[in-house]
C-alpha cells in the first residue's frame, strides 16, 4: 500500500482541467499499489480553497491549500520549494504533475529538488512490480518509448488531454499550509501575466484544432480559420512556422517539431503543405482534415480526408455547414 | 559576459527511423546528426549577447561519445570560443544523470549566463536545464522567447496557454531557450577555418545515478490516409457527412 501526490494547477483562481488529470494518475497508481490515499498540493492567490471541493470526485483523499496574497502569479522558486517539503514529508510513491507550460517548468526542479528519477510529456501509465512503466513520445513524435522509472517517489508530468480524467468519488478533506519559501524572497519574479485575446481554448486542451498555413496568404485572412474553429465551439487555432515566421500569429500557436506538440480528436489543416517539421507536431491526431489547392501537397498523405481546391471558397462553405450541424444540435 | 550553452548531438529528425533489433534503441544507420533544434537557437542568443553587449566568452558543453565534439566544432564555428567535451560512451536518457555531470561542470566557472534549449528533439524530456539550475542553486527561467540583459538582471518572455508572462530575474542564472528568440546563423567558411584552432577539452562526465531508461521503442501506428474526398466547395456535404458517420467527430 503506498500514497500517492498530485499537483493541482490553477489558474486565475480557477483549477485547470489537467489537475483532474494528474489526480486521475496519482488515484490509479495509488490502487494498483494496494489502495494508498492520493493527498493533492494547490498553490495561490487567497481564494482557491473555495475550488477544492471538486477534487474528491476525482480520487483525491486530502488537498493542501496554500494560500497567499503574493501567490497571485506562478513563483517558480516558491511553488517547487513548497511541492519539495510536501512531498518529502509525504513519503509517497510517486509524484503527478501536468507537462503544461508551468509543470514543464516545475516539476523538474522538484524532482532535482528531491533528487529522485523524472519521467516528463508522459502519455501512458503503469505500475509493473518496483517500477513505473510510462509511454513518452520522442523523436519530435516519430517514436514511442516505453520507460522504465525506478525509485520513490517517482515524479512524472502527463502530457495534457492524453489521459482522460475519470470520476473516483472520495470524501476529500481540505487543509491548509503555508508557502515553503517567502513569496518576497524569491529571485525570479514572474512581473505580468498577459492572456492573449485570440486564444479561448489551449492547444494542447481542444479536442479540435483548425490549423492555418501560408495558402491564407495574408494575416487577415485568419478571420476564416477563427469563424471555422467558432463554428465548431471547441476549438483552437494552431498555424505553421511559415505563418508564425511572418507575424501573422502569435509564435505560441506554432504547431510542429519546434512548437507544440498536439493530438487532438480533430485536426484540419488549411493552406498547409505537410512539411515534415509541421507534420511532427500534429501526426497522432485522431482524424485529420486537408484543404489545399495542390492534390500532391505531402499533406494529403497524412490526412484522413481531403478537399482539394481554393480555400477561400471551401472553407467558408465548410464553416456554414459545421454552424448548421451545431444549431440543430 | 561569460556565458555557457549546453549542446546536445542528436539524429536529425527529418530522416526515415527504425527501430533497432534490441528494440529499445534506434537504428543508426543512414541516420545523420546535428545540434539539438533549440540549442542553435541558445548558441544564437549567447553570440548576440556578446556582440550586442561588448567583449565575453562563450563557452559550449556537449556531454557524450566523442562525435560530440563534431557538434561543439559547429558552435564553435558559428563564433563560440571554446568547447568542453563531457567524455560518456553512452548518453543515457535520464535527465537527472546528466544533469549532475553538467552542474558538476558548470559549478564554480563564473558563468554570468548557462543556456539550454527548451527540450532536447531527441528524449523530448526537457528538464536538463531546470534541472541543472536546481543543482546550482541558480534562478531559472525555462522556454523564453524573448531576453534583455540589463545592468545584472533580465527580463524575459515565456509563452504558456493562451497567455505570455514577463519574467525578472537577477544574473547569474539558468534560461532554457524556445524558438523565436534569434534564428541560429550559419557557419561561415572564415568560421569554420577559426574554429579549427578554438581549444575543446575532453574530460570524462561525472554522470549521476541512472533511474530512468527505455524499456521498449516502437513507432507509431502507419496512418491509412490520402483519401480525396473531391474537390472544390461542392465537396463540403460529403466531407461533413463522413466526418459524423464514419469518423464520429462531430
Ligand atoms: C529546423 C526546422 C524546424 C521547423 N519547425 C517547424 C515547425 O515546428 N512547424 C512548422 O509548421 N514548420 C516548421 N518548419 C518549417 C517547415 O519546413 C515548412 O517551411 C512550413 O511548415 C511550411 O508552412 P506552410 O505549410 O504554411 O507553407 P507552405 O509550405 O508554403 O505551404 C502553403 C500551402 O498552401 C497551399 N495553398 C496556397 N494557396 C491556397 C489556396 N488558395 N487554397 C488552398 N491551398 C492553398 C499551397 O498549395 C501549399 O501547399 C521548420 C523548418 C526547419 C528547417
Ligand atoms: N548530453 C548532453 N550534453 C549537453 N547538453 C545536453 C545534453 N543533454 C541535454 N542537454 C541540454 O539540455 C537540454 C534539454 O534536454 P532534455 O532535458 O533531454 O530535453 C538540451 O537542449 C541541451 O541544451
Amino acid at each position: 500500500m503506498a500514497d500517492t501526490f498530485a499537483f493541482v494547477e490553477a489558474r486565475g483562481g480557477a483549477i485547470r482541467k489537467v489537475a483532474f488529470e494528474a489526480i486521475t494518475a496519482a488515484r490509479r497508481v495509488a490502487d494498483a499499489s494496494g489502495g494508498g490515499e492520493v493527498h493533492a498540493l494547490a498553490i495561490g492567490a487567497p481564494g482557491l480553497r473555495a475550488e477544492m471541493e471538486q477534487l474528491g470526485r476525482f480520487g483525491a483523499d486530502r488537498v493542501t491549500v496554500v494560500e497567499h496574497a503574493g501567490l497571485e502569479r506562478y513563483s517558480p522558486e516558491v511553488f517547487a520549494a513548497t511541492a519539495v517539503a510536501a512531498i518529502k514529508a509525504g513519503g509517497y510513491r510517486a509524484a503527478f504533475f501536468a507537462a503544461s507550460a508551468l509543470g514543464r517548468d516545475l516539476t523538474p526542479r522538484v524532482a532535482a529538488g528531491l533528487g529522485v528519477g523524472m519521467a516528463s510529456d508522459v502519455t501512458a501509465v503503469d505500475l509493473s512490480g518496483d517500477a513505473l512503466l510510462l509511454k513518452h513520445p520522442v523523436y519530435t513524435g516519430k517514436a514511442i518509448a516505453t520507460l522504465r522509472l525506478v525509485g520513490s517517489p517517482a515524479v512524472v508530468s502527463l502530457r495534457p488531454g492524453a489521459m482522460a480524467a475519470s470520476e473516483a468519488p472520495r470524501a476529500v478533506r481540505i487543509e491548509t499550509a503555508v508557502p515553503a519559501l517567502d513569496p518576497g524572497a524569491a529571485h525570479v519574479v514572474v512581473t505580468a501575466t498577459e492572456v492573449s485575446a485570440a486564444a479561448k481554448l489551449d492547444l494542447g486542451e481542444a479536442p479540435v484544432i483548425v490549423s492555418g498555413g501560408r495558402g491564407l496568404r495574408a494575416a487577415e485572412n485568419f478571420k476564416l480559420v477563427e469563424d471555422l474553429a467558432d463554428a465548431f465551439g471547441n476549438a483552437a487555432v494552431g498555424a505553421t512556422r511559415a505563418v508564425t515566421d511572418d507575424g501573422w500569429r502569435p509564435s505560441a500557436d506554432q504547431i510542429g517539431q519546434t512548437g507544440r506538440l498536439v493530438s487532438p480528436t480533430l485536426y484540419v489543416a488549411v493552406g498547409i503543405s505537410g512539411a515534415v517539421q509541421h507534420l511532427a507536431g500534429m501526426r497522432t491526431s485522431k482524424v485529420i482534415v486537408a484543404i489545399n489547392r495542390d492534390k500532391d501537397a505531402p499533406i494529403f498523405k497524412l490526412a484522413d480526408y481531403g478537399i482539394v481546391g481554393d480555400l477561400f471558397e471551401i472553407v467558408p462553405r465548410l464553416t456554414d455547414a459545421i454552424r448548421k450541424i451545431r444549431a440543430e444540435g | 559576459m561569460k556565458i555557457a550553452v549546453c549542446l546536445k548531438r542528436v539524429p536529425d529528425t527529418d530522416m526515415r527511423f527504425a527501430v533497432a533489433a534490441d528494440g529499445k534503441s534506434l537504428d543508426l544507420s543512414g541516420l545523420k546528426f546535428d545540434m539539438s533544434d533549440f540549442d542553435g537557437y541558445a548558441v544564437e542568443v549567447a553570440l548576440r549577447l556578446n556582440e550586442q553587449q561588448g567583449p565575453g566568452e562563450v563557452t559550449v558543453v556537449g556531454l557524450g561519445p566523442d562525435a560530440v565534439q563534431e557538434t561543439l566544432r559547429k558552435a564553435l564555428s558559428m563564433g563560440a570560443d571554446r568547447g568542453v567535451h563531457l567524455a560518456a560512451a553512452e548518453v543515457p536518457f535520464d535527465g537527472l544523470a546528466i544533469a549532475q555531470a553538467l552542474a558538476a561542470e558548470l559549478a564554480g566557472q563564473g558563468y554570468d549566463l548557462i543556456l539550454f534549449g527548451r527540450v532536447a528533439t531527441d528524449t523530448g524530456n526537457g528538464m536538463v536545464g531546470p534541472m541543472t539550475a536546481e543543482l546550482l542553486q541558480l534562478p531559472c527561467v525555462t522556454a523564453i522567447s524573448h531576453l534583455d540583459i540589463k545592468d545584472g538582471r533580465g527580463t524575459a518572455h515565456r509563452e504558456l496557454e493562451g497567455a505570455r508572462e514577463t519574467v525578472s530575474f537577477p544574473l547569474p542564472a539558468v534560461l532554457t531557450i524556445d524558438e523565436g528568440i534569434a534564428r541560429p546563423r550559419l557557419p561561415s567558411l572564415k568560421g569554420i577555418m577559426a574554429a579549427k584552432k578554438k581549444p575543446v577539452e575532453s574530460r570524462p562526465a561525472a554522470l549521476g545515478p541512472i533511474r530512468l531508461t527505455v524499456d521498449k521503442l516502437e513507432l507509431p501506428p502507419e496512418r491509412a490516409g490520402g483519401r480525396i474526398v473531391g474537390e472544390g466547395p461542392d465537396a463540403v456535404p460529403e466531407l461533413v457527412r463522413l466526418l459524423r458517420e464514419e469518423a464520429k467527430v462531430i
